[in-house]
């Protein structure tokens, strides 16, 4: 077996197949750094080229990039508080902060090694548990993967904010988002208004982009000076790497969460962030820095997230199940080179899969290198005025979302979640939970669903759901302990105190309206479909109704119910911005995407950046060179409008 | 490979930019400096995106004037937001062509109401037949099909994904059987639903031939799994025989006859063998509009035939075309009319049972 593993090693460090993986983790870095763009992304724009190549030379290509994108997607979590992928918007709680301190660096060195460390500990899981994980990934059924749900769900006890009932509310919120589209138990449509787009359910780019980066983007845009206050990056690289060593029990803790939870097909990486993050805060004494700039906010996710894509490549390999987005493109490729996953992957294939883990070993270390070489250019992103950076996030964020299923209903669903994140953030309702509630929404109800059909009540009494039953009770208790220490994930309370309460209240009636919708659209199905939207409903409408009946009580009795950030606002709020946003939007809705993109920038750096023409026409022309390259290698049409249905244009207006 | 032929193709065009549509007229088409769009209704990665990407190559290299040919992927409801695109927008140039599948074909089938697209508007060039296999844990207590009669006293457990997808094919099989199935839904790919199998929470499952033949056969081999039947592929009379992939494996038809005593028939049969056929043995379909011009058409009917017969593809096709007769021409032609017709009273018949039994609504 250990000839097998060198033998592995000695095939991939060729100059050929090395230059291959320099490649992977050139595009993976460039696909990281772009907030939004993950390895779905990456990989849809390498796989072109995978027919007829060598294969190992295409194993080291496709891991390089894989490998690498949950360490870039740091880049934009931390500068830009903008998730860069699904992957890292936990990271977004600490990172962010930190780099508005002035300590990006000691951020981003601690965010690198930490992954690394994950990445490494993901390959080394790998190594190891490919002879074996068969019985354990058997051992996790219906029953297992719906506790799992509920853990992930309990983590909103410690990510609901200062208010309990808003974190559950927001959290159902979350479900109900998530229940759009085909049910699982009976493939009835809920709540699709009979749309072909709806019926889908709405992607979780979207989702995740809609409800950080704008209300962020919005905010930052306000401030009108640029993200890093104080002008200074900070040293601190060596303070970061220091961290990570400090804190090696954590962040070994939290690559076996990722890893664990990567290897187990249903649950999917998404939450995984999310799951180190609280369990971080569970288990730390002084809770009071988190979401302020603690910096084991930021190790416990970026340990996580890349040992995910080690344990994530077990049921990839050995049953031909992806355990991720990412990862279903991964498998095509290895199909179109000739190799199909299953349990010859851990016997005659064995060669292959320790190609893929040296792959994945080295591409970590390559990464994390290259990050922390480029760091210091990236990092001077954050002092430019955000002005000048807003249209190229704009234009980012717009083609990330398009990327979920190439229509322009994308940017519209963008732009929905994008104004219910605004106000859920000026409200202090946690856009953690909801996120958290979205991704789990399917899963706990198809799991649930089956775990009942398979074996009646009896599967609570199956030993693996009783241990996750504990682990569940425990995050919980951990998290409710000491409520009022529980993370400010949308801001202090104490510096966003109303006196003015109609404008909480009237979010509060809206979003009352939300859960009387769910339930009576959920009220329409046949029963198995119908019980989870009614549930997660009325509990929506009964928490969002506590909160209120604390609210009307006046500004003061309302006490942690009473929180907007707008306040003592002095200038007109995200408003104008938010307009912007929808100008471009409507303007790709009548010309599409890409006049629409050429105007706007124009437009808006002339106005709202105030910049000279000549700079004006470089930063576009730049803009729209970067998009075109991106858009061309991945055959993209951009979204069209009014125009393109009357008049046939050659790409890239058509 | 593709990176050669689209860095041809890009030299080409710069040279020659628009003589191609004026020329077409009068000179044999020709599609140099050309970019062809394939249009695959799924996102990258996936079965029908994998059988783009891997023929495209050879597309390329067969079409007249060797054009760059290209995979764009339309993702979305489950197949007909592509698919209804490809109808409503493209233009019968022969610059673009449609992949279509199982899940393109059986919601036309049985009349769902979001299809704009209609098969009898397209003309096939090619069709990429696949196969699937039923079977069952050896926990059910049988070691052969031979033992099947045994099965029917007791309950069947089938994981599947929805009602109105591919698993109408096994639905509607094992009720023809006569089989007790319990059905539950919401698996999120065949490949949960075989662990659902393996892990002992189901009994009887169906996979596609690749999984078949990676996943399942090395079950076979240690006598944990049993195959029931094939769905089998149309021979050269229009009649269901075995699968290639599988010679040992009884078709549908023989099980059908190994319980029962009798060849299946009846509205249920007919039903089921519409599906069958257009869910497997008459899928993958590339069709281009009817209204081409007849030239281009006949340019890519000749392209296809030289493509299935190109020796590299068949060194490589691996488990992404398999074993199966690839059919152009005629054949595809053939097999393209029996896959996408249904008699009225089968689909009633269909959507009826769909309809009381597993809550589908058209």
């Amino acid at each position: 077996m250990t000839d097998v593993i060198f033998s592995a090693l000695l095939g991939l460090l060729t100059i050929e197949r090395f230059a291959f993986m320099l490649l992977g983790v050139s595009v993976g870095l460039v696909i990281g750094v772009l907030p939004g763009l993950g390895g779905i992304a990456g990989l849809s724009l390498l796989l072109p080229f995978i027919y007829g190549m060598d294969p190992v030379a295409a194993i080291a290509m496709l891991i390089g990039l894989v490998a690498v994108v949950p360490t870039a997607d740091t880049f934009s979590s931390v500068l830009m508080g903008i998730p860069g992928s699904s992957a890292s918007q936990a990271t977004v709680l600490d990172g962010f902060p930190l780099a508005k301190q002035g300590e990006a660096a000691r951020a981003l060195s601690a965010a690198f090694f930490a992954s690394m460390f994950g990445g490494l500990f993901g390959a080394l899981v790998l190594t190891g548990a490919v002879l074996a994980a068969r019985p354990i990934i058997l051992m996790f059924g219906s029953a297992e993967l719906f506790m799992l749900t509920l853990f992930g769900l309990s983590t909103v006890a410690a990510l609901s904010g200062g208010n309990l009932a808003k974190g559950i509310a927001a959290a159902c919120l979350g479900l109900a988002f998530g229940m759009i589209g085909a049910a699982p138990a009976t493939g009835e449509y809920r709540m699709d208004f009979d749309t072909l787009y709806l019926s889908d359910g709405i992607a979780l780019v979207i989702v995740g982009l809609g409800i950080f980066a704008l209300p962020e983007m919005f905010d930052l845009l306000r401030n009108g000076g640029s993200i890093a206050e104080g002008q200074k990056l900070g040293k601190g690289w060596f303070q970061g790497l220091r961290d990570v060593v400090r804190n090696w029990w954590l962040s070994l803790r939290c690559a076996g969460i990722g890893a664990l939870i990567g290897a187990i097909p249903g649950i999917g990486g998404s939450v995984v962030d999310w799951i180190a993050y609280s369990h971080a805060m569970q288990t730390t004494k002084d809770k009071s820095g988190y979401g302020k700039g603690d910096i084991r906010g930021v190790i416990a996710p970026e340990s996580a997230n890349n040992a995910t894509q080690g344990g994530a490549l077990l049921p990839t390999l050995l049953f031909g199940i992806p355990g991720s987005g990412s990862m279903a493109i991964f498998l095509a490729g290895m199909i179109l080179i000739g190799i199909q996953p299953g349990p010859a992957m851990a016997d005659r294939n064995l060669d292959v899969t320790y190609t893929i883990i040296w792959s994945l070993a080295i591409a970590n270390v390559l990464g994390t290198a290259l990050c922390i070489i480029l760091a210091p250019q990236i990092s001077r992103l954050t002092l430019i005025r955000y002005s000048l950076i807003a249209p190229f996030m704009v234009m980012v964020i717009c083609f990330a979302a398009f990327q979920a299923s190439r229509s322009f209903w994308d940017l519209v669903a963008l732009l929905a979640v994008g104004v219910l994140g605004v106000f859920m953030r000026r409200f202090g309702w946690s856009r953690p939970a909801f996120l958290i509630g979205f991704v789990l929404s399917l899963g706990a109800e198809r799991y649930l669903y089956q775990a009942v059909q398979f074996s009646g009540l009896e599967f609570l009494t199956r030993p693996l759901v009783l241990v996750i039953l504990a682990l569940t009770l425990l995050s919980l208790w951990a998290g409710l302990r000491k409520s009022s220490a529980a993370v400010n994930t949308e801001g202090s309370v104490e510096t966003s105190r109303a006196e003015r309460m109609w404008p909480q209240i009237a979010f509060g009636a809206f979003l009352l309206a939300i859960f009387g919708f769910v339930v009576l659209e959920g009220l329409k199905n046949s029963y198995l479909a119908m019980l989870f939207p009614v549930i997660v409903g009325s509990l929506g409408f009964a928490m969002v109704l506590l909160v209120m009946a604390a609210q009307l009580r006046g500004p003061v009795k309302a006490g942690t119910a009473n929180f907007d950030t707008e306040a003592n606002a002095t200038d007109r709020g995200p408003w104008p911005f938010l307009l912007w946003f929808t100008a471009f939007i409507a303007g790709v809705a009548v010309v599409g995407f890409f006049a629409a993109l050429i105007v706007w920038f124009v437009v808006f750096l002339t106005v709202v950046a105030r910049t000279r023409p000549l700079t004006t026409v470089l930063l576009t022309a730049v803009a729209c060179g970067f998009i075109l390259v991106l858009a061309s290698f991945l055959n993209l049409v951009f979204p069209g409008g009014l125009l393109q249905e009357m008049v046939r244009l050659p790409w890239p207006f058509r | 490979m593709t990176m050669i032929t689209r860095r041809a193709a890009l030299g080409a065009a710069a040279a020659v930019p628009f003589a191609a549509g004026a020329a077409r007229a009068q000179a044999p088409v020709s599609f140099a400096g050309q970019t062809i769009e394939w249009i695959i209704p799924f996102a990258e990665g996936g079965g029908s995106d994998v059988w783009a990407r891997f023929l495209a190559p050879f597309v390329s290299r067969h079409l007249p004037g060797r054009p760059n040919v290209i995979i764009r992927n339309i993702p979305g409801g489950g197949s007909i937001t592509g698919a209804n695109e490809f109808a409503q927008r493209a233009r019968p140039d022969g610059l673009s062509f449609f992949g279509a599948s199982a899940s393109t074909q059986l919601p036309f089938l049985l009349g769902d109401r979001r299809v704009r697209y209609d098969y009898a508007n397209w003309v096939p060039v090619l069709v990429s037949p696949t196969g699937g296999v039923v079977w069952v844990h050896a926990r059910t207590g049988i070691s052969s099909v031979e033992q099947i009669a045994r099965l029917r006293g007791q309950e069947l457990v089938f994981p599947g994904q929805t009602a109105s997808g591919l698993d109408v094919v096994p639905i509607l099989a094992l009720h023809v059987l006569g089989l007790n199935v319990r059905f539950v839904w919401g698996m999120r790919g065949r490949g949960e639903a075989r662990l659902a199998v393996e892990r002992g929470d189901a009994s009887i499952d169906h996979q596609t031939t690749p999984a078949y033949l990676t996943q399942v056969l090395p079950m076979v081999r240690a006598g944990a799994a049993v195959p029931l039947f094939s769905y089998g592929v149309i021979g050269p009379n229009g009649q269901v025989v075995r699968d290639p992939s599988f010679p040992d494996i009884p078709t549908f038809e023989e099980t059908y006859q190994m319980l029962h005593g009798r060849p299946p028939q009846g509205p249920a049969y007919q039903a089921y063998l519409a599906c069958s056929v257009a869910a497997f043995a008459g899928q993958k379909p590339a069709v281009l509009k009817r209204e081409t011009p007849p030239a281009i058409i006949a340019a890519y009917r000749a392209a296809f035939e030289r493509v299935v017969a190109d020796p590299e593809l068949i060194a490589n096709r691996g488990e992404v075309l398999g074993d199966y007769p690839q059919a152009v021409g005629a054949a595809a032609d053939e097999l393209y009319r029996v896959a996408t017709t249904i008699s009225p009273e089968a689909r009633a018949w269909v959507r009826d049972f769909l309809a009381q039994h597993h809550n589908v609504r058209f």
